[in-house]
């Protein structure tokens, strides 16, 4: 019984202590982030390991996401003989949450991952502990340049999936099934509304950004220092993203679309 | 991978995220159409505007002069106002210009259809449209239908 209480405590504390130790390593970067800003240089090599590198994936997943949205909602759309509405629904449903949702947890399994490990075999290798002994901040030389191209990656990554998709719908609606081309695109303008559904899914995908990027870098710096440990980081960087993001994605829907 | 290389791709990148949100923002939503046009406001008071929202569409046999701008409803007069922003260039209402609301297709969004009269005065900023014919309601119709196939 004792046991099973004390059990309980630890693993309580150690998820406290968990939370407490993200929390100061998220204003540390955020107060680090100075040199990154200065030294863009830095920034913009990792915005070419996270971003770039990432834009095959995205692109590829954005046109087959958006092909199917165009046959699945022509399926259902051509029972009601209401088939033009077909761009409206593929442009909401990919500016509104498929963008960056599915930006975010691609972005996570593509871009996240590599981040833990990379930040986790520096630190398993002692290359952290080595600038530390250089007086070269980690922090600000490693983790905020990284943090920083994630931020600026993911809104542009969102932005390129939710465009692909919507012309990916377009092929297979308009292309392949017959829907007419132009009111895929009037209805789609009459009633996408710019301030209410595009800010607001870029707004999604910088929190998506810096939700994703905090785990990831987060989990790499408080690794446990071998591979096993690594491994196991990496393992929990995905895991929690992809909760994150699908939690924050409801919080921010009822937050922004709620009262429509 | 020499540095210039990384730098290429990055501003490569940057650029198509920056043409992905244009295309978003013109191609997509109402941005292109929506705030760069100045327009004048008239009101129009309707017993029951049905379905009608901000933003639904203002037309003159169809083609698209405007939008709705604001619906409140006026417990003085006990109806609903209904306030229309109609682009500039559209200045040739009259003062006896109806303004009905219609629905496009059977279920799709509703609209308000303005129709130019005969008179030579038009209106303008502010003025409030005198003629004007209420949504139709489907439950409305069809009670009304089964209460006449009822009595006869």
């Amino acid at each position: 019984m004792l046991d099973w209480l004390q059990n309980i405590g630890k693993k309580s504390l150690r998820g406290f202590e968990s939370t407490g130790r993200a929390a100061m390593f998220f204003v540390a970067v955020v107060r680090g982030m100075d040199v990154a800003l200065i030294r863009f240089r830095l920034t913009l090599r990792e915005i070419y390991s996270v971003g770039v590198l990432s834009i095959v994936i995205i692109t590829v997943s954005g046109l087959f996401v958006g092909m199917v949205l165009g046959l699945q909602g022509y399926v259902n759309f051509a029972k009601f003989n209401a088939e033009e509405s077909l761009g409206i629904f593929v442009a909401l449903s990919l500016v509104r949450e498929l963008g960056p949702v599915v930006t975010g947890l691609l972005y996570a399994g593509r871009a996240g991952s590599a981040l833990t490990a990379e930040i986790g075999l520096m630190k398993t290798t002692e290359q952290l502990a080595s600038m530390e002994m250089m007086a070269v901040d980690p922090i600000r030389r490693i983790i905020a340049p990284r943090f920083l191209a994630g931020i600026i990656s993911m809104p542009l990554l969102a932005a390129i999936f939710s465009a692909v998709g919507i012309f990916g719908g377009y092929f297979v609606g308009v292309g392949l099934l017959g829907v007419d081309s132009g009111s895929y695109w009037s209805q789609m303008q009459a009633n996408v509304d710019f301030s209410g559904d595009i800010v607001n899914g870029v707004i999604k995908s910088v929190v998506f950004g810096i939700a994703c990027n905090w785990i990831a870098l987060y989990q790499g710096y408080d690794a446990i220092p071998t591979a096993e440990g690594v491994s196991r980081a990496t393992t929990k960087t995905v895991v929690h993203s992809a909760l994150a993001v699908l939690g924050l994605d409801f919080v921010l829907t009822a937050l922004m679309f709620g009262d429509i | 991978m020499t540095t210039r290389f990384m730098e290429i791709t990055v501003g490569l990148f940057v650029v198509m995220g920056a043409a992905a949100l244009f295309v978003l923002a013109m191609n997509v939503s109402n941005f292109g159409s929506l705030s760069s046009k100045e327009g004048y406001y008239l009101t129009a008071y309707f017993e029951n505007i049905g379905g009608l929202k901000v933003r639904s569409a203002i037309t003159v046999s169809g083609v698209r002069v405007g939008q709705v701008s604001d619906i409140v409803f006026d417990p003085e007069r006990l109806q609903a106002k209904v306030t229309i922003k109609i682009d500039n260039d559209h200045d040739y209402f009259t003062l006896d210009t109806a303004a009905s609301i219609y629905t496009a297709g059977l279920l799709g969004e509703q609209y308000i259809a303005l129709e130019p009269g005969a008179e030579d005065d038009t209106l303008t900023d502010g003025d409030e449209i005198e003629f004007t014919q209420s949504a139709v309601v489907l439950e409305e119709i069809i009670s009304k239908f089964i209460s006449n196939a009822s009595t006869s």
